[in-house]
């Protein structure tokens, strides 16, 4: 694959200047990391835009980084240009206490569960979402499960011990 | 009944305002269709608002057999995700397997003998036909044609008997580890490799004659539950759905992984995106991978060498003998069983084509014994989002047979 990190890092640049906040070559694909507000404007660029052309989303999921203060949480999109067979990660990462995204169903109708997916599991609100309720999980939950914090077994069980092998 | 009400209230809303409109002047009515209907092959709640025998609007349910599987993976060894994938798509578990343990093998950079990746494209293959038939045989059952269906699956059975003597499981494999397989294939998954390519083709034509140019199943299927390229990639769509609507992209030949790009196969592709498409491009699929099978067999008989593993002794298991007479060897197993590997930090997304469509999985490695953060893109998830829109205005019965060329697999939608 040729070297597309620096085409689509300088035009997204002379686009979106500070928007862009970081953009580096992880092991696979190229990964941008962007301001939260921008990520709607950045996608739809790159969708309409004629030399990006990226028209396929492929995948949309939320993370969680409890000790990064002020931005533990994040949304990492998947886009992908079928005809030229270019793959990028485009990221975002907010605060805990302003988990509010913009909507990615304007462009891509896949996103719908995708958002409600990461809605169910990290509490991420998609603002202008058609449908944002759990889609996995029963409603009354109550927490979002894939927030670190959240214990993988019920916390009164006893009779589990893993502590002296570290985990 | 005041809830029911409310629910009619709720679709209302839902529903564009000219729609609403008419439902004012109209009596529709709500049905269930699953989550434990025969017809809908898994456990999944599709509520649907008909006109009769027309469908006006649909909201699918999904979730009823969630288990929490990206939660399990962040507390677990990367050997003991395996099992997990397991039950992602359970009609081709070995695809799961083996597309995880490439993940891993590409986030730890192995290099893994050509042999062993031959013997991984036969096994996914075997399991792509194998789940493709399924599809395909159910497709019919859902038409009214049984016969098919319990013909071909005597020949999934064989398949099964393949992994069986491989690794002695039949349907949640657990196949393969990573670095390679844990034991070289017997002489018995040979002659049966071999006696399947034998007796396979013969089946398939016999099958092909009882659906493919029939009357009724042509009239049953063509035109039900279309969707044309545009909405297809929009939704997310991926392998043998997309195709139908006529996209050829096929992560084999996309983004080659374990040599893809040595075979030569070809991609079918459809033109309505409807019924009677997805199941010829199944169909012309198994053909393709038929012809991949054969020709991964020639060039590993080519083969001197008889390696079926590659180096990594940090993940590979090494042989009883040595764990009981080398040092090294016992610390390495010590070390796999108790989960102590540590992982290189790293972010990586990896694609298979699974048997229905691109299966990728995410994963974040900070650097330690368990994944950080490890995400299945599942592909029914993604598509099955789009029935509504497909079954809208077509019949009950339309529904039907849409919702089983789909080939949504609960496992793999709920994850």
């Amino acid at each position: 694959m040729e070297d597309i990190l620096p085409v689509i890092e300088s035009k997204l640049r002379e686009t979106f200047g500070d928007a862009i906040v970081s953009a580096e070559m992880s092991k696979d694909f190229p990964v941008f990391t962007i301001k939260k507000d921008k990520i709607i404007d950045v996608v739809k660029f790159l969708y309409d835009e004629p030399e990006m052309q990226f028209r396929f989303l492929t995948d949309l999921c939320g993370i969680h980084f409890p000790d990064n203060k002020g931005q533990e949480l994040g949304v990492i999109y998947h886009l992908h240009n079928l005809r030229r067979n270019w793959r990028i990660r485009l990221r975002i990462f907010f605060a805990l206490n302003d988990s509010v995204v913009p909507t990615l169903t304007t462009v891509f109708s896949t996103a719908n569960w995708m958002e409600r997916e990461t809605y169910d599991f990290f509490g991420i609100t998609f603002k202008g979402h058609p449908n944002m309720k759990r889609i996995l999980n029963v409603d009354d939950l109550g927490g979002f499960p894939m927030l670190k914090e959240f214990p993988l077994e019920d916390p009164t069980r006893t009779d589990k011990n893993d502590s002296m092998f570290g985990r | 009944m005041a809830q029911a009400k409310d629910k009619k209230e709720k679709m209302v809303q839902q529903t564009a305002p000219e729609t609403a409109e008419k439902l004012d002047e109209k009596e529709y009515s709500i049905l269930n269709l699953g989550p434990t209907h025969p017809a809908t092959h898994g456990v999944f709640q599709n509520i649907l608002k008909m006109d009769g025998e027309i469908i006006v609007d649909s909201e699918p349910t999904i979730g009823f057999i969630h288990r929490a599987f990206e939660k399990l993976s962040e507390r677990r060894p990367y050997n003991q995700i395996t099992p997990i994938t397991d039950r992602l798509n359970y009609c081709s578990s070995p695809i799961n397997n083996i597309g995880w343990h490439m993940t891993v093998e590409k986030l730890i950079d192995t290099k893994i003998p050509k042999r062993v990746q031959y013997m991984r494209i036969i096994i996914m293959e075997l399991a792509r036909i194998a789940d493709h038939l399924v599809c395909n045989s159910v497709i019919g059952v859902d038409a009214g044609a049984l016969t098919g269906f319990v013909y071909v699956f005597e020949e999934r059975e064989k398949i099964y008997e393949i992994y069986e003597s491989i690794c002695g499981a039949r349907l949640t494999t657990n196949i393969d580890r990573i670095g390679g397989f844990e034991r070289d294939w017997s002489d018995v998954t040979w002659a049966k490799l071999r006696k399947f390519m034998k007796d396979f083709p013969a089946v398939l034509k016999e099958f092909e004659k009882l659906l493919v140019r029939n009357r009724i199943f042509m009239d049953r299927t063509i035109g039900a539950g279309p969707i044309s390229a545009d909405r297809a990639l929009n939704y997310g769509f991926t392998g043998p759905n997309l195709r139908a609507a006529g996209v050829d992209y096929d992560v084999r030949v996309m983004n080659p992984y374990c040599s893809y790009e040595e075979f030569t196969f070809d991609i079918p592709v459809g033109t309505h995106g409807d019924t009677y498409d997805r199941f010829m491009v199944r169909e012309h699929e198994i053909w393709a991978s038929y012809s991949i099978i054969q020709q991964a067999i020639d060039k590993i008989d080519k083969m001197p060498e008889k390696d079926f593993h590659g180096n990594v002794p940090d993940f590979y298991l090494p042989p009883k003998e040595e764990v009981y007479n080398n040092m090294e060897a016992l610390i390495y197993h010590f070390k796999i069983v108790m989960g102590e590997t540590n992982i290189p930090k790293g972010e990586i997304y990896h694609a298979v084509e699974g048997a229905n469509g691109e299966l990728g999985f995410y994963l974040v490695s900070d650097g330690g014994r368990t994944p950080y953060r490890l995400h299945y893109r599942r592909p029914c998830f993604i598509y099955y989002q789009a029935y509504p829109e497909m079954i809208r205005g077509n019949m009950l019965s339309d529904a039907i047979v849409t919702l089983s060329s789909l080939n949504v697999i609960a496992g793999e939608l709920d994850a």
